[in-house]
């Protein structure tokens, strides 16, 4: 069968080792998790987990059925299956030497990213988008020099109209 | 009400109808043993290790039907009971298993005999709790048995604090559970029901498939009220046994590895498989690729994991088997019977070719005992009527075979772990939950070593149990796979080695007979059932007899091994 890439936003009960039965569900099954990010939403009592994986429509059924079956699970939402909104945030610490600076900043000028922070050899830049687009700029950041980098998952909300 | 966190525990314990606990102390739970022994109404059987206290619990579940419990401390404690969490989660037993914790203040810390066993069975329990703040002790104890009992039933374990189980609190009992995430649905869906009878009627090769749901939702009325209507063949899973009445004429026998050779042809040539509370294992499937090429499925089940999951299904009904296969009954009963039986003359005739054919038989013999007479005579003797508990291997599939159970929750296995040291702990378990029926354990002589320490609970405890050990001194399973597939070397499974087993029940109490002559097998039986007290009958048996018919793991179910 075809693998897909799914987004699934999890509502849960915002308790100490509900992540872990969640992760230990996904390792426990043999099922992948591509990226996963963790935080509160309006609800304090409640946190939203958003978890990408690839699979293929079987797998990504029971998946979502053995997520469901968790009780500290409240909802789960594929949003592939509607319209969404996905990103994902990098910080990138790049070398900056004196005759790069300008080329830098016009890369993230055109990327509508941001330089976050200046130093003496290094620029850290700001970038947000879907993963493809964060990983075309990394691409033209390798040549500078890339010193380290750290990101989000991908976090995602169902449209209006997708709702 | 003040109360302390130990009062709280036994009051909330009693008020689920629960009148026996399986247990054994530690110094975390000191302080609930002391408050037990002030209740009359709630006896604690004190077992021998902690493992035999989770499944003494699991049988217990099964013929009380209520939720069991069991009370163990931390650490090893709590360490020991994993295995039997693991084998009531695999076969869906309301358990709730209670253990004792270092105080609140030293977790985290390395203490000794801490654990944190709330890690550890994340994965074996349906769900878990570190009580941490005495306040929610009542709610969460409450909840426990609610998550335990309701929905697709599973083990549930609370892990208890000293300081918890200490503290002094205002004691209210909570209103009933209402639980934002978890809601189980019981009710059908109208639509796929009627979808299913149409199905039915249909079919020209169908075949009802019992499960271990029917019997856990006390759905078997229902289930041979359809297949008597209409005239359906019936198999079942290991887990399902004595859904359907061993005797009826509609009874094709076990599925499965292991299952008869008529049953395993029917599903595989079969063109429906109306299946209720299955869950389409690899041990009931075989080869996925080649099982039932040509049959539609209608699949009942209360918990939506186990549709689509192995087998694709055409007529998937989320909920609870009784009320569904109640509903589809009341459908098909508008209609004639005959509305559902047409041209199935073929089909009949065609299982029973296969049924004559192939009938289920062991060569007899004179000189030495064959296990399965043993349990055909045992069968006979109890004229089908005992609570049978087995072990888990050769002794295990000869009772499933030969032992035709007639009604539910009489035959109880560890099924989907495959425990063995189940049966003895089980079959103390189920005569606490029913003291006025014959429980008999079928033992391996490699099985019953696993747990025999058990032998003192049910002398101690007047637990009278009646064990059968079919003694091959082999790890029979094993050895019959070392046969048929590794040349035949008998690599760790001889078992030469091993108690005298009438010694063994003198020394802790019970009576032990031992019989190795055909002549006296039924004698043997007859003496040792109607002996007082517990009993071990050990019947010395042919040493290389294996279990017949057999699918090679990871073949189709209608490739046969016959002899």
């Amino acid at each position: 069968m075809e693998t897909n890439r799914y987004i699934l936003s999890i509502l849960v009960d915002n308790e100490p080792g509900v992540l872990s039965r969640i992760s230990g569900l996904f390792s426990g099954r043999g099922f992948n998790i591509d990226s996963l990010s963790v935080a509160k939403t309006a609800d304090p009592r409640v946190s939203v987990i958003t978890m990408v994986t690839f699979c293929d429509a079987h797998i990504i059924e029971q998946i979502k059925k053995q997520l469901h079956k968790l009780i500290n699970v409240i909802t789960v939402n594929d949003l592939t299956q509607k319209e969404y909104v996905e990103r994902e945030l990098a910080l990138i610490k790049v070398h900056a030497k004196t005759e790069k600076r300008a080329e830098i900043m016009r890369m993230v000028d055109i990327f509508r990213s941001k330089i976050v922070d200046v130093g003496a050899s290094h620029f850290i830049v700001e970038v947000s988008g879907d993963s493809g687009k964060i990983n075309a700029f990394v691409e033209l950041m390798k040549p500078m020099g890339i010193v380290e980098i750290a990101s989000t998952g991908t976090i995602a909300l169902g449209r209006e109209n997708g709702k | 009400m003040k109360l302390t966190g130990a009062q709280i525990l036994i009051h909330m314990i009693k008020a689920q109808g629960v009148d026996t606990i399986f247990g054994y102390p530690g110094g975390a739970t000191i302080d609930i043993h002391d408050e037990i022994l002030k209740h009359d109404d709630l006896r604690h059987v004190l077992v021998r290790h902690e493992q035999g206290a989770v499944h003494m619990a699991d049988a217990y579940a099964r013929t009380h039907k209520t939720t069991g419990v069991a009370l163990v401390t931390s650490g090893p404690g709590a360490t020991n009971a994993v295995t039997g969490l693991a084998s009531a989660h695999c076969d869906s037993i309301p358990i709730v298993v209670f253990t004792g914790q270092v105080p609140t203040g030293l977790i985290g810390n390395d203490a000794f005999q801490e654990v944190d066993i709330v890690g550890i069975t994340r994965p074996c329990t349906k769900h878990n709790y570190l009580v941490k703040d005495p306040s929610k002790l009542a709610e969460i104890i409450q909840e426990a048995f609610f998550i335990a009992g309701s929905g697709r039933p599973g083990p549930v374990l609370v892990d208890l604090p000293k300081d918890v189980v200490q503290a002094i609190i205002d004691f209210q009992m909570p209103g009933p559970v209402k639980m934002n995430t978890y809601k189980p649905n019981y009710k059908p869906n109208k639509k796929q029901m009627t979808t299913a009878v149409k199905m039915i009627k249909e079919a020209r090769r169908p075949v009802m498939f019992a499960g271990g749901g029917v019997i856990l939702s006390g759905a078997s009325q229902e289930f041979t009220r359809i297949a008597k209507f209409a005239n359906l063949p019936v198999t079942a899973s290991l887990m399902g046994l004595g859904a359907f009445p061993g005797s009826d004429a509609n009874w094709l026998g076990m599925l499965g590895m292991h299952g008869t050779y008529r049953a395993n042809m029917s599903i595989g040539h079969s063109d429906l498989i109306f299946a209720a509370g299955v869950r389409f294992d690899d041990r009931v499937t075989g080869n996925l690729e080649k099982f039932a090429p040509d049959a539609k499925v209608i699949q009942i089940d209360i918990d939506p994991t186990s549709i689509h999951k192995n087998v694709e299904v055409d007529c998937p009904i989320v909920g609870d088997c009784k009320m569904a296969l109640a509903d589809i009954a009341g459908l098909m009963e508008k209609e004639a019977p005959e509305n559902f039986m047409k041209d199935r003359e073929a089909w009949l005739n065609r299982i029973n070719e296969w049924k004559q054919l192939t009938p289920l038989k062991y060569d007899q013999s004179f000189d030495t005992i064959k296990p399965q007479y043993v349990v055909e005579k045992l069968y006979e003797i109890t004229k089908g009527n005992a609570i049978v508990t087995t072990e888990v291997g050769q002794n295990q599939m000869w009772a499933a075979q030969y032992y035709h159970f007639e009604k539910p929750n009489h035959f109880i296995t560890s099924g989907g772990l495959g425990v063995m040291g189940f049966g003895l702990p089980a079959a103390i378990g189920a005569k606490a939950g029913a003291p006025d029926k014959l429980v008999v354990c079928v033992a391996g002589d490699g099985s019953i070593q696993m747990n025999s320490q058990e032998l003192m609970t049910a002398v101690a405890e007047k637990l009278d149990v009646k064990i059968v050990i079919l003694n091959n001194r082999y790890l029979g399973m094993v050895r019959q796979w070392q046969e048929l597939f590794y040349n035949k070397v008998y690599a760790d499974t001889n078992m030469e080695a091993q108690p005298d087993f009438v010694k063994l029940a003198d020394a802790y109490g019970a009576t032990g007979f031992r019989c190795d002559d055909p002549a006296k097998v039924t004698q043997t039986l007859e003496m040792g059932l109607n002996t007082p007290g517990t009993v071990i009958m050990e019947f010395i048996v042919e040493r290389e007899e294996s279990v017949y018919p057999m699918v090679p793991a990871g073949g189709a179910i209608t490739d046969m091994l016959l002899v």
